[in-house]
């Protein structure tokens, strides 16, 4: 009886989560086991970590350690690829943290991804700037080529979208964020130029403005103020009375 | 940024001049701002052009007679401060020097123990992006800065708070930390001038909201970013417990040129009250987007056609412009024509300067969804703390929805005029007014649009009374799911 009474509920909930919006379910703030997220999975930081685990911790003062909750946790993150519930609980031990305000921290910030990630994490802003410059044909584009919707990962666990808020180049709008480098002033093809490169396995060279246009933020035709070759040499310009 | 947004007022009557609006174009009719020169710009290598690096830096004079200026003390630093009008450059636009001197109240000395200062360099506001260009290319200016801050508050360490997206430009930050401390520049005996000082750096990770000065400080100190009651001030009671100043990246950065070239140099520049040098970040519907430093109080018209290419389709397709990121008021083009680009012009129009990031909208743009995209982003990035803006955002987004549509009635047009009252001054920080001005702006210099989108909406349904909430006649919910009822747009 109980258990069909959890079955129907869960039938619900499924069909719930069908009908909102899917846009932050990368964010949702409930934990359930699952197979490759469950509190029996070890996990540890490896010998190179906790050096910088350690370094990280001597930048906050001794009786504040928990200040080194974020950072740690984001070390965690990049180790296994995604903040899974060990991970909280290792920190959380770690700095002698009770796992709650762990928990609290991981799912207040957004860059916390709770679930398994793919290889490249596409993030892409949609925010106004970006949009008045067309980030709906880069989305259009992203969701088309790789037949995914924002916050699922595709098959092949390479790629998970995430529609993103404003990420901070509106100069260079559109842009999108692949794991931490930034791709700018793109268009559609040159979005879906990249997403191929990936696929083939290569390794993207370049960050920053795509198609060679500029080389970061000053006008297309390039630069209309300083053009000097040498900087000025604030030096001549100091006060007498230092 | 968002901190202290909360101190502008805008006011919706137009011109009434307060106390501190005493610069006044009439009164110095024959100066022209803008065309600043190259020798007076402080971000000499804002597009990259001279290196990041310890040596290039010092080539243009970062870390000259630093010692000096040190040993000066922390009085004469901060009435240098004063003297250059420096205004916060994060978007409150509170004078530098005087926010400064809150840390040396009489008897300081007697309160033992570590005081910080925390530069926010979250930046988050859409629009945003020059203090980006400040970290990954001048980032010794920022060290250095730190230092001279920090000796003028007598602070003792400095964490710099970095958005978490910024990997690289946090890399590189910490590359020039790490060379000034190599370098004998920063750490203990900083400079040779005896005074220690220490510079960490603590990366976000992914939230608007650690913009606001107390939500950094209780995100730094490992806990959710979400802003504190005030009093008390951080300068009392800060990060650890400690006292505190939290100050914009780019008014620490500008800090060491100040006071190597002098502050009546700063105050050169700009009108009286609004004065110095600013880094524009001019984005949007115009044919070269950039980031530029300009004299403050160039005209927004020159601002656009001389650095910026113009607007796409000319001046006289100009929609409107968001002067100061998304906290900020539509201007519609009847005020773009004139306006001046500083402070207290830009207050003086319901509008304010803010991180003075250029939104620039031509009539080919939609301005109803513009700014529904924002209430998109401020619903997403509400702490929750507060029930008018948790709810408020929710629901600004909501009817922001239908209004994209035109599925409304022409009188939510005021309902939801009214429901922005209800959020702004009513949270602890500046989020929820920052969340209810670009509706205000929309509704006051757009509204028009607005009744016109309903028209289309209403005709296009052959005009079946659509009433509150988008109900039409024969829309009603069946098993939890809106039926016979047009769905409001995602965004």
């Amino acid at each position: 009886m109980f258990s069909k009474f959890i079955n129907r509920s869960k039938s619900i909930l499924l069909k719930k989560q069908c009908l909102t919006s899917y846009r932050y379910s990368s964010i949702i703030s409930v934990h359930r086991d699952t197979k490759e997220d469950n509190q029996n999975m070890p996990f540890e930081f490896d010998s190179e970590n906790k050096k910088r685990a350690e370094e990280i911790i001597k930048k906050y003062p001794p009786q504040y350690k928990k200040g080194a909750v974020m950072p740690l946790l984001d070390l965690g993150q990049r180790q296994l690829g995604f903040t899974s519930i060990s991970v909280m609980n290792y920190v959380a031990k770690y700095l002698d943290m009770p796992p709650m305000r762990v928990y609290e921290v991981a799912t207040f910030y957004t860059m916390y991804n709770r679930h398994p990630m793919g290889k490249y994490n596409l993030q892409v802003c949609t925010t106004t700037p970006c949009q008045l410059c067309g980030s709906d044909g880069i989305m259009k584009a992203i969701t088309d080529y790789l037949k995914i919707k924002p916050g699922q990962t595709t098959k092949d666990k390479l790629f998970t979208l995430q529609e993103v808020e404003c990420l901070g180049a509106c100069v260079n709008a559109p842009m999108i964020a692949i794991n931490d480098d930034y791709h700018e002033d793109l268009t559609a093809e040159a979005t879906v130029d990249l997403l191929k490169q990936l696929q083939e396995g290569k390794e993207l060279t370049s960050i920053g403005p795509v198609l060679n246009k500029r080389e970061s933020c000053e006008p297309f035709s390039g630069r209309k103020v300083l053009l000097n070759k040498e900087p000025t040499d604030i030096r001549k310009f100091t006060r007498s009375d230092l | 940024m968002l901190r202290n947004i909360s101190k502008i007022k805008t006011t919706t009557k137009l011109p009434i001049r307060c106390l501190a609006t005493t610069a006044d174009p009439a009164s110095n009719p024959n100066r022209i701002h803008g065309g600043l020169k190259d020798q007076d710009r402080i971000f000499q290598n804002v597009y990259g052009t001279y290196g990041h690096d310890l040596k290039s830096s010092e080539k243009m004079g970062d870390w000259y007679k630093t010692k000096e200026i040190i040993l000066k003390g922390d009085k004469w630093i901060i009435d240098e401060m004063k003297k250059s009008g420096l205004r916060g450059r994060g978007g409150a636009g509170f004078p530098s020097g005087l926010k400064w001197s809150f840390m040396n109240p009489p008897g300081w000395e007697k309160n033992v123990g570590p005081r910080y200062l925390v530069v926010n360099a979250d930046e988050g506001e859409p629009g945003t992006c020059k203090d980006r260009e400040i970290i990954r290319k001048d980032p010794h200016k920022l060290v250095e800065g730190c230092l001279l801050a920090g000796r003028a508050m007598n602070a003792t360490a400095a964490y710099i708070y970095i958005r978490g997206e910024f990997y690289n430009e946090a890399t590189i930050l910490q590359t020039a930390i790490n060379e000034a401390y190599k370098a004998g520049y920063i750490g203990k005996n900083a400079c040779g001038s005896g005074y220690d000082f220490d510079v960490y750096i603590h990366r976000g990770m992914g939230a608007y909201i650690c913009g606001e000065e107390t939500a950094l400080i209780e995100s730094i100190e490992g806990k959710a970013g979400k802003p504190r009651l005030k009093p008390p001030f951080p300068a009392g009671i800060g990060l650890f417990g400690r006292p505190t100043t939290v100050a914009n990246v780019e008014s620490v950065s500008v800090a060491p040129t100040i006071l190597r070239r002098g502050g009546d140099w700063f105050a050169s520049f700009g009108r009286e009250r609004n004065s110095g040098t600013k880094l524009f970040c001019i984005s949007g519907h115009v044919n070269e987007p950039c980031t530029v430093e300009e004299e403050m109080s160039i005209p927004l018209k020159e601002l656009l056609e001389k650095h910026c290419g113009g607007v796409k389709g000319g001046w006289d397709n100009l929609l409107g412009v968001i002067p100061g990121g998304s906290s900020v008021p539509v201007m519609p083009k009847t005020t773009c024509d004139n306006i001046l680009m500083d402070y207290d012009a830009l207050r003086d129009v319901g509008s304010g300067l803010g991180t003075a990031a250029v939104i620039v909208m031509n009539k080919q743009t939609d301005i109803i969804r513009a700014i529904q995209r924002f209430a998109h982003f401020y619903k997403h990035e509400s702490c929750g703390q507060c029930t008018p803006c948790r709810e408020g955002t929710t629901w600004l987004q909501k009817m922001m929805d239908r209004f994209q549509a035109g599925q409304a009635s022409e009188r939510e047009i005021d309902m939801i005029f009214e429901l922005t009252k209800e959020i702004e001054g009513h949270t602890i920080c500046a989020l929820g007014d920052a969340a209810a001005w670009p509706i205000q702006g929309l509704i006051k210099s757009f509204r028009p649009v607005m009744v016109e989108r309903m028209k289309q909406f209403h005709e296009h349904h052959d005009n079946k009374n659509v009433g509150y909430g988008g109900w039409i006649k024969d829309g009603k919910v069946k098993d939890g799911i809106v039926v016979d009822n047009p769905k409001p747009a995602h965004h």
